[in-house]
């Protein structure tokens, strides 16, 4: 284990980003987010960004590919980012399980390799979470805050910053570090022990979701609740945007008036034209639409993934959804009807 | 730089058929004049044209074509549209195959099969009857019911009368929606001829076609005493990405395009019906 003065927090910040970009959690225009370091750039107070870290490796829009179109001929234009070396500082343990989950979807065979590209250039540094909100609820989702993951972990006790590495990348990372000094790991247990004090007080710390099986799915698909659930439902997405798993996209091509761009982008499982087709709507009404978001997260993608659930419980879709809805409600109300 | 299964390789489509007022068949090859990839029957493709758009369609000609992909597509939006108003020669991108394709090689064989086809739906089938006639001797007796609005709707008609009626063992029963002069055949609903000509339960039953052919076929089936795990259909749902990522075809714990399109109803049962 290693440790910095939080002061020279800068320093570490300045010495990094020599090598290689650096992204941190920052408040640019009053909105927390992870942003690249510059000079004088501050980590925010918040405890987590308003969008989640799946920007960094799944982004909002990505160029895939370019077409030259001639008469009748079509030429296909690599126009693929190479990619570079960077560090993404300052996930928390949530945002960290999100991208195992982000891994079993595009890391699969075949391998989406924008994803991966991605993946294979980052070296990810987590930070233990020291004040939880009360719309926290990873711990309901299975994981462990006071241990982050990622390829090195980073816990902030009292005025210093403890490091420690988790893979080959996350230690040369540290070892390149000439201001870090060895460590002991006392202040970050006693750090932890404070940690699992508060997440022992947080309101939604245990959900009821024993019941969200394989077995069930049917009888979940069927509930009457979904219709009072969805009832007041906007179909508006902020959900899907924020949320650091949800990872459905379109794939559209814009004529920039020289060459098509094929161009990937974040869609919703919430809109009306996401299922639309000319023979047919699959899911007609927002009940459809919102039960699928829920199921998915709940049922379908722990039962094709070892019981791991969808959802990190991050908290941010309880944060921005307008009308109050969020999984935690369609988790309790559900849970408690089939227990 | 690494390749990505979402680039599409460009291809030319080489011929163009028109098969009935809004459905044309378009045989495609890759830039080197050959089959642009091996396929199994039921399995799909990605087509586009860039600026327009890219969609998924079924291959209906045969594994056993060497030479092409052929495939029927019925206009209905956007992609399809511009597919109608092309020319040979024209190129398009092609990714594929996708999905699991039918089991021809393992649970069809040594089975007397019966296809159910309304409309466009023939197109998927198409492939898997052409593949049974080639390795016919692999397969018991085959029955082809085919059903379309008009007698200018049937699909493929000319390989249908010339190949299809003459095949050994093979028996076709056409039908359309209501008379008209020039038609001698059947005339009625698919379901409604499905029960009138009431099969031997011990088939293997493909169909596909439109929803409402296939829930009234399906119960009519039943009624006859087949099981649900007899019976083979495949599916249709939109997709973007084709490997379950886009999220579009996801039923339950399946998405359609890699766990499909081809589903028994046995297991259709287990699922939500959100198709």
């Amino acid at each position: 284990m290693k440790k910095l003065p939080i002061s020279q927090l800068p320093a570490l910040f300045a010495h990094i980003s020599q090598g290689q970009k650096l992204y941190i959690p920052a408040d640019v225009g009053g909105v927390p987010q992870f942003a690249l370091w510059q000079p004088g750039m501050e980590m925010t107070r918040s405890l987590n960004t308003a969008r989640s870290a799946k920007d960094l490796f799944f982004p909002q829009v990505e160029n895939m590919v370019n077409f030259k179109v001639t008469g009748k001929q079509i030429d296909v234009v690599e126009s693929r980012d190479p990619g570079e070396d960077f560090v993404l500082f300052g996930v928390r343990a949530c945002d960290c399980r999100s991208f195992d989950i982000l891994d079993s979807v595009f890391l699969d065979a075949p391998e989406d390799t924008y994803y991966k590209t991605r993946r294979d250039h980052a070296t990810v540094i987590t930070l233990g979470c020291t004040e939880p909100e009360e719309t926290c609820f990873c711990t309901a989702m299975g994981i462990d805050p006071t241990t982050p993951g990622g390829d090195a972990s980073g816990w902030i006790a009292e005025d210093t910053l403890y490091l420690q590495a988790h893979t080959p990348k996350g230690e040369a990372l540290l070892d390149s570090l000439p201001m870090l000094q060895a460590a002991q790991s006392e202040a970050v247990e006693a750090a932890r022990q404070q940690l699992r004090a508060v997440l022992d007080r947080l309101p939604l710390k245990e959900l009821p979701l024993e019941g969200f099986t394989q077995e069930r799915m049917m009888t979940l698909f069927h509930s009457p609740k979904w219709k009072s659930l969805s009832e007041s439902c906007l179909g508006c997405g902020s959900c899907t945007f924020v949320c650091p798993t949800c990872q459905c996209y379109d794939i559209r091509d814009f004529d920039d008036g020289r060459q098509i761009r094929r161009y990937r982008c974040w869609d919703s499982c919430m809109y009306s034209d996401f299922t639309c087709m000319s023979a047919g709507q699959p899911r007609p009404t927002q009940m459809e639409r919102f039960r699928q978001r829920f199921m998915h997260k709940l049922v379908y993608y722990p039962a094709n993934h070892q019981g791991v659930f969808g959802c990190v419980g991050c908290g941010r879709c309880l944060q921005k959804c307008p009308i109050h809805m969020n999984i935690v409600k369609v988790a309790k109300a559900l849970g408690e009807e089939i227990q | 730089m690494r390749n990505d299964p979402l680039i599409p390789m460009v291809a030319v489509v080489t011929d163009i058929r028109t098969d009935t007022p809004d459905v044309k068949t378009f045989r495609v090859v890759g830039l080197d004049g050959r089959k642009p990839f091996p396929h199994v029957p039921g399995q799909c493709a990605m087509l586009s044209i860039p600026g327009v758009g890219e969609a998924l369609f079924s291959i209906t000609s045969s594994p056993t074509n060497p030479d092409y992909l052929e495939f029927s597509i019925k206009k209905c939006g956007c992609v399809t549209a511009w597919l109608h108003q092309i020319e040979p020669g024209q190129q398009v991108t092609l990714r594929g195959p996708y999905g699991n394709g039918f089991p021809v090689d393992t649970d069809f064989v040594g089975k007397d099969l019966l296809f159910i086809a309304g409309g466009i739906g023939l197109a998927p089938l198409r492939s898997v009857i052409n593949y049974v006639r080639h390795y016919r001797e692999r397969y018991g007796a085959v029955d082809i019911v085919y059903g379309a609005r008009s007698k200018a709707d049937l699909v493929d008609y000319p390989e249908i009368l010339d190949e299809w009626c003459h095949a050994p063992g093979v028996r076709v029963h056409l039908t359309i929606d209501n008379a008209q002069p020039d038609w001698g055949g059947h005339v009625g609903f698919v379901p409604n001829y499905v029960r009138e000509l009431g099969f031997d339960t011990g088939k293997t039953v493909v169909m596909c076609g439109p929803p409402v052919m296939i829930k009234f076929t399906l119960a009519g089936l039943q009624a006859l005493g087949f099981r649900q795990n007899q019976i083979y259909t495949t599916l249709e749902m939109r997709m973007k990405c084709g490997m379950g990522r886009c999220g579009r075809c996801n039923i339950g714990t399946k998405y359609v395009c890699k766990d499909g399109p081809v589903f028994r109803f046995d297991q259709l049962d287990t699922l939500p019906d959100e198709y």
